[in-house]
Parts: C-alpha cells; structure tokens; sequence
C-alpha cells in the first residue's frame, strides 16, 4: 500500500507544477491507453469480486431457506465479532505472529549479517541454500514436511534413536504450533535473507571504514550501524510476515489431511472462510469472515506501519 | 525446409489446441447446457450423439464409460474426475452458488444426498421412470436415496460391514476370533497379554461414517430429516445407544488396546496392512482398498468374518459408504441425464468390470444375487468366498439410515469432539454432548426448527 501512494505522488508531482499545455493533455491521455490493460484487469478481477463479496456479506442465506437471499444489514458482521470460533482464531494467528515473525526476522537477520561480514566462496553456496526453500511453492513445502513429520516414514525416529529418545509426535495438538512455525520459517527466512542483504550491499564502505577509525569492532559495527542504516528494509519484511501470517491458510490446510484432529477445519481464520464457504455452502458468512480478516489485517498493518513510521522513512 | 516448416506448424496449432483444451477446462468443467465444448477424460464413441457429462471418481471407471458408449447410439457419456469425496462436492457446491458450472450427472455418496436435496441442486427422478426400478435394488440402499415417492439417485455401491482380520496373527497368540463385542475387547486384551505389540485395530476420531455405522449398529439414530418439509429437522446424537458404543471404545483406548490414528493417511494405510493391526473394521469395498496399499506384510493371511454384534441373538448390520448417480438441477437435459444416470450401471457386462476392476459392492439385484458374485473366490483371502460368507447378510440386512442436510458441518464437528476425547481425557457423554449442543445451535441458525 505505502509503496503504491508514494509512487503515486512522485509520477503526479512534476504535472502539477508544469503548465498545461495541449501536448502535455495529449500526452496524458495516452497514458490511460497505456494504464488500461493493467486497470481493466484489476476492475475485473480485484475490484469487481471485492465489491460483490462486500454485497454478499450484507446478506444472508439459510440452509433451511435454500436460494432466497435477504438483505440483513450489519448482522453477519455482528456475528462473525461474537462468533467464538472466528475470534479463537484470530487468536490463534496473533499467537502465530507473536512467535513466527520474530522468529524468522532474527533468524534471517543474523544470516544476513553473517552472509554479508563473510565473502568466501562458502557464503555464495550458503546463501543459496539459505534462498532455497523460497524457490518451492508453499503447497509442495507443506506436503514434504507433512512426510518428515510422519512417525512411521519420517526420519525423526531414526535421528532420536541414535541418542536413545522417541521422536516427539509432531503432530499431536500440543506440537502443532510449533510444526507449523518451523514449516514457515524454513520457508520465508530465505526470502527475507535476501531482502535484508541486499539492503546491506547498499550501504556505502565508507561508513564501516569510519566506524574502524573510531574503534567499533564487528559487533558494534552490526548492531549500531548496520541494523540502523536498514531499517526501512526491516520494517518492509515484518509488514510482508504480518500480513502473511494473520491471513495463515496453505500450510496448515495441507498438513490437516495427516492430522485432522489437531488442526480443525476452523483453525485459522482464513481456513474458516473457506471451509464455511465450500464445505458448509454459506457464502454469505464467507464473505464476512473474509472481510473481517482484511479489515483487521488492514488495520494491524496500518497501526504497524504508523508506529515505526521514523524507521521505515515514511515520515 | 518445406516439412519441417509445416510440421513446425502442425506443432504449434497443437500446441494451441492444448491450450484451449485447457482453458475450457479451467472454465469450470463445461456447463450443464453446453456438453458438446466439454473436455471428455473418454473417447467419445458415437460424435454425433448427445452428449452427457458426468463427474465421477470411481476406480477404473473410464471402462465403465467405454462400455456405456458403445452399447448406446443416441446417447454418450462425457466423463470427468472432478476429485474424490469432498474435492468434488466443493466443485460442486461453488457450481450451486454460482448457478452454472455443474454436470448433468454428478456421482455423489449416500450420506451427502440431504446436503444437497436441501439446495434444490438434485432433480426429482421419479419424473423420468426412476420409480419403477426400486424392485431392482436393496431395500437398505433405495430408502437412502428416496424419500417417499420422490427418488434423488440412483445407487450404484454400497458398503455393507465386516470384520476383515490377520488370521496369522490370531493364529499365532492363540486367541479366537470374536464374534461380539464383548468378546472382540477380550480378544483385544488376550492378544497384548500374549506378547502382540501392535493393537488389535484403530478408532480413528477421523473416521466420520465409520463411526456413524458403528454407533448405528446399536439402534442409534441422530437425525430426523424429510425432505418434503426441509425446514424441520430433529437431533438426537447424544443418544444413549451412542453412548454405550463410545464409552466402549473409550475404554478400549484408555487401556491402550486399539489405537486412535486418524484414517486415511499414509500411516494409517502403512499400518493397516503391516501387521500393526489384527483387525480392519471394514466395509465390503475394504478388500479392494487393502489390495492397493503396498508395503504390505508378505506372511498375511486375510480373513473375513461377520462384525461383531451387541446382542447376537439380534444381529444388527451396518453400512459404511457407497454411492449414487444424481441428476442436477442446473442439467439442461434432464431425461438424457436421468437415463445415463440408470443406465451406466445396469447391466452384468458394466458390473463385471465394476466388481472385477474396481471390487465395487453392487446395490443392483440381479449382480448382487448372481451365482457368479456370489460365488466369487477372493485370492486376497486365500480362496474363501467372502461375499457369500460375509457381505450379502450384511447387505441385505442393511435397512438404511437417515443423514442430516448438514452432515459435513456435522461429521467435522464429531471428529473435533472425538479428538478431545481421546487426547484430552473428556468422557463419552461430554463429547456426544458437544456435537448435539453445537449441532442443534448451527441447525437453528440456519433457519431449521429443531426437535430435540
């Protein structure tokens, strides 16, 4: 979003003071020609579907009434800010954000800094394999750890067994939350790593050669100057795990087929719309818990970014 | 130059063809009216006749399919695998939503008919004749799927239950094979007192119409649902007959006698065939199930028994499964679909390829009561003849049974209730409890008057 206004402003900025001359209007109005492939397509598939789920959340459709629709207002909305499993939920993920996006910016931070103090040939093969897991669609990532999380056909069994252990059942409802964090951070630190680190190959030499003469060593050159200088960076990637993890769906929808018990159908929220929507036939409700969620993450994302605005150079 | 160039050609209105090929089928499958644009996994035998979509997952079905076409001139089918169970009913409820996008002939299970009855997606069939088969089918099957004089499908399968278990095993710790469920949970104990590691079976707490037949076997009966008043229907899930059944198991597992692996997973499937378990609570498709997991115990030997019974001097039978071929609403074709939807399984040639193929249960009499089906020898089971031994009792035993028109809502919310009791130590009564209070709450918000 801040991304899209800023653009916005900078492209609108240099018309506005110029004169408008004929060639200048003519000029903008080739511009629509050039904008209207890409606002056709967004009308079409963004602002159009947002609309009718909008339409629809306003309505409501029993089982028991089957094809007769009435309009109820803000009701559903009521319901779904009462409804003890859409708010369970919402728990749920806040508790996944609490414990993931920490989790996964320190440890991608730390290799970033690694990556970038280190230069020999090992760093390039280690920020490749760091990078890896990013390349696999989350589906395929999902499906692979629902194997190594098997107890018959994982290998976690024979790895806790050479120090005479039992593997823990990874997933049983107690470990779940945290299978599921692993899942996660093995997939998008890599992502963030990379982001991080080009952030740091950004920073001009010269600051660090400063930072010497004054006596800073390696930590103090990483902590005090390094972190700073890429805030914006880092405030960039937790806006992207914030939103990622309040809307959790793929991984835990995937691994449900091996553990129905430990993840129900409601389990995030996102999960709940679909499952309402698709496995229930209330599109109606669907439509409000989809909107609920956007709203909150809107709003989390907002007071996120209105609360680190000095970091992130929005202000 | 000249070949190559035109092959170059050829290539690419191939490649064209291929993706228009896949357009249409991201296009949702071809609608009802507009059969003759849809992608057919089939050869269509006779182009010029009508055509007839169908969505259908059984094994080996494409046979079926061939079969069908090339015993009829005027009608084709047009067959898709729109995914198995749930994958296909979540097609299928987006297509009742969006009011366009469904088959004309959707393969659907027993259980889920109300599901969809109360959305108005299934026509009527007894319109078109599907009244005067009943005499063709069992009783069980054709009371679930009509309801006074309206018919809603076709049954195709079914899924009467028995005991399939490892006769070696038995054999090995020297305990009998029980034919109650008195004895099964002694036996159960006998085999862990004899060294056996594994455990005699599994509750799966995921193992919705398992559990449902299980709990029906002792006359529990949780819905009252007609679809000729769709706005009324009476929950009774915390019955003490289902208590009784669950209390059972629940001991069994306190004791640590069966275990509680969620169905249909990998390791569950591993586990039903390694010897981990001596029994597999099935339904008459199980055999054909086990024969395709691999990874199987060389030395097992397979039997089939009766399911154990509660009183047995009133046996009671169950069914586990099965499905229909129903006629959408949205099919612009009715007649053509409804004769396609009696007729794909109608004669001995298309259920010797459903039986010998994809080892379906025939709900259609003249198989089911043939010398050759009933005498078929199992190999799987060392030659013993386990429809006439086991399955046709339970089969025509089987008096059929009422689901709800919510019965996904309803089996996730008995499967939730189940895992916490088997994890979290609540007893049989608090989870049946959990599921009526949560179901009769759902019910009334959707506009249903509920009886209790």
């Amino acid at each position: 979003m801040s991304s899209r206004t800023s653009v916005g402003k900078s492209a609108a900025a240099p018309s506005a003071t110029r004169p408008t001359s004929k060639i200048a209007s003519r000029r903008q109005r080739w511009g629509y020609v050039y904008v209207a492939p890409f606002a056709a397509v967004f009308a079409v598939f963004l602002v159009l579907p947002l609309g009718y789920a909008l339409w629809m959340s306003l309505h409501n459709k029993g089982i028991a009434t089957a094809g007769r629709s009435v309009f109820v207002g803000a009701d559903n909305y009521v319901k779904a800010f009462t409804d003890p499993v859409f708010l369970e939920g919402l728990w749920r993920v806040l508790r996944f954000v609490l414990v993931m996006v920490p989790v996964q910016i320190v440890v991608a931070l730390v290799a970033a800094l690694l990556l970038d103090t280190l230069a020999t040939r090992l760093s390039r093969a280690t920020r490749l394999l760091i990078f890896v897991p990013y390349a696999i669609p989350a589906v395929i990532g999902a499906l692979m750890w629902g194997f190594l999380y098997s107890p018959r056909f994982g290998p976690a069994q024979d790895v806790f067994g050479l120090v005479g252990l039992a593997a823990p059942d990874f997933l049983s409802s107690a470990n779940i939350f945290g299978s599921l964090v692993n899942i996660v951070t093995w997939q998008w630190v890599g992502y963030y790593m990379i982001i991080i680190y080009a952030a740091l190959r950004s920073i001009d030499p010269s600051v660090y050669e400063a930072a010497v003469l004054d006596g800073a060593d390696g930590r103090q050159i990483a902590l005090r100057i390094k972190v700073p200088m890429i805030s914006s960076s880092m405030v960039m990637i937790v806006v992207f795990a914030l939103i990622g993890t309040l809307q959790f769906f793929t991984e835990p929808q995937v691994l449900r087929s091996s553990a129905q018990g430990a993840i129900p159908s409601d389990y995030t929220p996102n999960m709940y719309a679909f499952a309402t929507a698709f496995n229930y036939s209330q599109f109606n409700y669907a439509s409000t818990l989809a909107f609920s969620l956007g709203f909150l993450v809107f709003v989390g994302s907002y007071v996120f970014l209105f609360l680190t605005r000095k970091q992130s150079g929005l202000k | 130059m000249r070949t190559s160039a035109r092959r170059r050609g050829v290539a690419a209105a191939a490649a064209v063809a291929v993706s228009a090929i896949g357009l249409t089928a991201c296009s949702g499958g071809g609608g009802g009216g507009s059969a003759a644009e849809a992608t057919c996994t089939n050869e269509i035998k006779q182009p010029d006749a009508a055509q007839v979509t169908v969505w259908a997952w059984y094994p080996a079905f494409e046979s079926v399919v061939d079969n069908f076409n090339e015993t009829h001139t005027d009608l084709q089918v047009c067959w898709t695998n729109a995914g198995q169970g749930a994958d296909e009913y979540n097609k299928f409820q987006t297509a009742i939503e969006a009011g366009t996008g469904a088959p004309d002939v959707i393969m659907l299970e027993a259980e889920v008919l109300p599901t969809f009855t109360i959305l108005e997606s299934l026509v009527d069939l007894s319109e078109y004749g599907a009244g005067e088969l009943e005499g063709d089918y069992t009783p069980g099957s054709w009371s679930d799927v009509s309801n006074g004089d309206a018919v809603y499908a076709i049954p195709v399968d079914g899924g009467p239950m028995g005991m399939l278990y490892r006769a070696d095993i038995f054999e090995e710790y020297g305990v009998e094979v029980p034919t109650t469920w008195d004895e099964f949970a002694t036996a159960a104990q006998d085999l862990r007192d004899a060294g056996f590691e594994g455990h005699i079976t599994d509750f799966p707490t995921n193992g919705n119409a398992l559990n449902y037949a299980l709990f029906a076997q002792n006359g529990w009966e949780p819905f009252q649902y007609d679809a000729a008043k769709p706005t009324e229907v009476g929950i009774t899930v915390d019955s003490p007959e289902a208590e009784e059944v669950l209390s059972y198991w629940k001991g069994l597992v306190d004791d640590d006698l069966v275990a509680t692996e969620d169905a249909f997973t990998t390791d569950y499937n591993a586990a039903l065939v390694d010897g981990t378990y001596a029994v597999y609570l099935a339904a008459a498709w199980g055999p054909g199930y086990l024969q395709g997991l691999s990874e199987a115990d060389a030395d097992a030997e397979w039997r089939a028994a009766p399911l154990p019974q509660w009183d047995p001097e009133n046996p009671v039978q169950v069914n586990w499964g099965g499905s229909t071929f129903a006629v959408t609403a949205q099919s612009e074709q009715p007649e053509a679909a409804a004769t396609v939807a009696k007729e794909l399984f109608d004669t001995d040639e298309a259920w010797r390829l459903g039986v010998e193929e994809a080892a379906l249960w025939p709900q259609w009499k003249p198989m089911l009561e043939s010398d050759w089906f009933t005498g078929l020898e199992a190999p799987f089971f060392g030659g013993q003849k386990i429809n006439e031994e086991v399955f046709l009792d339970a089969a025509n035993g089987y008096e059929g049974f009422s689901f709800s028109p919510f019965q996904v809502y309803a089996y996730d919310q008995q499967t939730q209730a189940l895992y916490d009791m088997v994890q979290n130590g609540t007893d049989a009564a608090t989870a049946l409890g959990t599921v009526q209070d949560g179901l009769v709450r759902y019910a009334t918000e959707q506009g249903f008057t509920v009886s209790e």
